[in-house]
């Protein structure tokens, strides 16, 4: 048989990695130049409207900033807030990460099973979607009720935040796999039960991965209402607590954290999201 | 295992009629046809004559309506490793790279690792992929695909390939190459071949026996042998004699549909 090679095909070797190697010089330099554009305006119009006015409500952002420095390290305040945002934050992060992993948990085996097996779709289908518009707000009295004051009901709202956006791109992926594919793997000795996991999943991977994001995203959304439940810590806590006490300055230290903290843990999935989906001509 | 009386092969009746919305729809009709061992047999007929449904029934894939789909002398209950499918859409699985979607079928029978990258390495070589070994499938040409789509029901050991228009999404140039690669394999493995076409040419050029399916509903005509010497010459008398009998029989079906 002849050697195979022919014209008009691409190399073989990850492509993905090099224009992203190119891109480090100059072009990264001005993309991120580009990005800081809005965020420096936003500040300027701040400034402006709120330095020198004693009487302003919003603080400036010298003011914010040196607040900032007051919780992640203390030495400015030194009232009970100083040093405690890395507590706040772990605290956070817990809930959003263990809300998150639950509803993922929870959210991807179902949402194979609704997309592959029609009895269960049937089943569970109708009722989940009936519960889906509720939004999360709405559960927090019922919340506290199940799960009392803390911890547990903050957890919760995370979870069902976090629950639906997985559950319903698990199922689009999975009722959009080819149906080509399940003729292959049966013709190539794969049937039954192992479809899902030698063919469902990894068909779905991408649109299951959509559903992580928007899922982890919804997740740090819900964290501030979730921490409304009464808990002590948290960044959602703190931003209450604040906001009782008139703090502004630290409602907004709180927001910018949740910001960050949120961005990263998106560009997190979306690693490992690239890692994974490096055979998709529209990831990587 | 295997008797060399009974055909690997035997389709005895074979009819299909699917129903979609309450309308019926008779897309094959008592359809015989038996396959030996070795053979390599086109099923050729314009579009709605039952050939994809009569490769689709030995697959395994549909069930016949009425009649039989025997391997050998056993009813065909399922799609199994022993008949592997070429599809004209090659049906990769596109995040495995090429080196994995020829291990898929080893793998899924729960081959050992050792012998499944083996196997993957034979038949990677055997239809000249080496240095594409890593890809995945987008990174392909459609040639390229259609190789791995060969070797991997091959690394399965099918006993019958089934290959369902494989070359029709293919340039001229790349069909050609892969018409001759595929009578190189099967003239060295000795496979059984059932092979879909619309192409006369290309089911002459490839043939032991040609048959002819006719549509409205879908029907068997005629079983034509091919006696010319392989490597067949495209430009010989005997092979555009056999051309113009075929284009001849195979206008004759649009005829009447033109006409009504």
């Amino acid at each position: 048989m002849s050697t195979g090679v022919e014209a008009g095909v691409l190399p073989a070797t990850a492509p993905a990695s090099v224009p992203r190697r190119a891109g480090l010089g100059l072009g990264h330099l001005r993309r991120l130049a580009l990005a800081c554009v809005l965020p420096a305006l936003l500040v300027a119009v701040w400034q402006v409207t709120t330095a020198g006015r004693p009487y302003s409500l919003i603080p400036p952002p010298a003011e914010v900033w040196a607040e900032l420095r007051d919780l992640a390290i203390g030495g400015v305040n030194d009232d009970a807030f100083s040093g405690t945002l890395w507590t706040h934050l772990a605290a956070s992060l817990s809930r959003v990460y263990g809300g998150f992993a639950l509803a993922a948990a929870a959210a991807l085996p179902l949402g194979l099973l609704i997309g592959r097996v029609p009895l269960i779709r049937a089943l569970l289908d109708p009722a989940l979607q009936v519960l889906r518009p509720v939004p999360v707000t709405a559960w927090l009295p019922l919340a506290m009720i199940l799960f009392g004051l803390g911890p547990r009901s903050a957890f919760f709202l995370v979870f069902l935040g976090a629950f639906y956006p997985i559950l319903v791109n698990t199922v689009f992926g999975v009722r959009s796999v080819e149906p080509r594919l399940f003729e292959a793997a049966a013709m190539l000795g794969c049937t039954g039960p192992a479809q899902f996991v030698r063919v469902v999943l990894p068909a779905a991977l991408p649109s299951i991965f959509t559903g992580l994001r928007l899922g982890l995203g919804f997740a740090w959304v819900v964290i501030v209402v979730g921490e409304m439940t009464g808990v002590q810590t948290g960044l959602g806590a703190i931003i209450m607590e604040a906001r009782q006490l008139s703090r502004t300055e630290i409602v907004i230290c709180g927001m910018a954290v949740i910001g960050v903290a949120g961005f990263v843990s998106d560009w997190l999935v979306m690693q490992l999201g690239r890692r994974l989906l490096a055979w998709s001509p529209n990831h990587g | 295992m295997a008797d060399p009386t009974i055909p690997i092969l035997d389709m005895r009746a074979v009819s299909k009629t699917f129903t979609a919305g309450g309308r019926r729809t008779e897309a094959l009709r008592e359809a015989n046809l038996t396959v030996s061992r070795g053979e390599f047999v086109c099923l050729l007929g314009a579009s709605g004559c039952g050939k994809s449904t009569l490769l689709r029934v030995a697959a395994g894939f549909e069930a016949p309506t009425a009649g039989q789909a025997l391997m050998w002398g056993k009813p065909i209950a399922g799609p199994g490793p022993s008949r592997g499918m070429v599809f004209q859409d090659y049906g990769l699985f596109p995040w495995l790279t090429v080196r994995d979607n020829i291990g898929f079928g080893p793998k899924a029978r729960g081959r050992p690792a050792a012998e499944i990258r083996d196997i993957a390495e034979r038949y990677i070589a055997l239809v000249g992929l080496q240095s594409f070994a890593d890809a995945y499938p987008h990174q392909l040409s459609g040639g390229m695909k259609q190789r791995v789509a060969i070797a991997r029901v091959l690394a399965n050991e099918a006993e019958v390939v089934l290959m369902d228009e494989p070359f029709g999404a293919l340039d001229a140039m790349t069909r050609e190459r892969l018409q001759d690669e595929l009578l190189d394999l099967w003239s060295r493995t000795g496979l059984t071949i059932l092979f879909v076409t619309h192409a006369i040419e290309e089911a002459i050029f490839l043939a032991d026996r040609i048959v002819m399916m006719s549509p409205g509903p879908g029907r068997i005509e005629t079983i034509h042998p091919v006696a010319l010497p392989r490597r067949r010459d495209v430009s010989s008398p005997a092979f555009n004699d056999l051309r113009r009998m075929l284009a001849a029989q195979l206008h004759s079906h649009h005829a009447p549909r033109a006409a009504a």
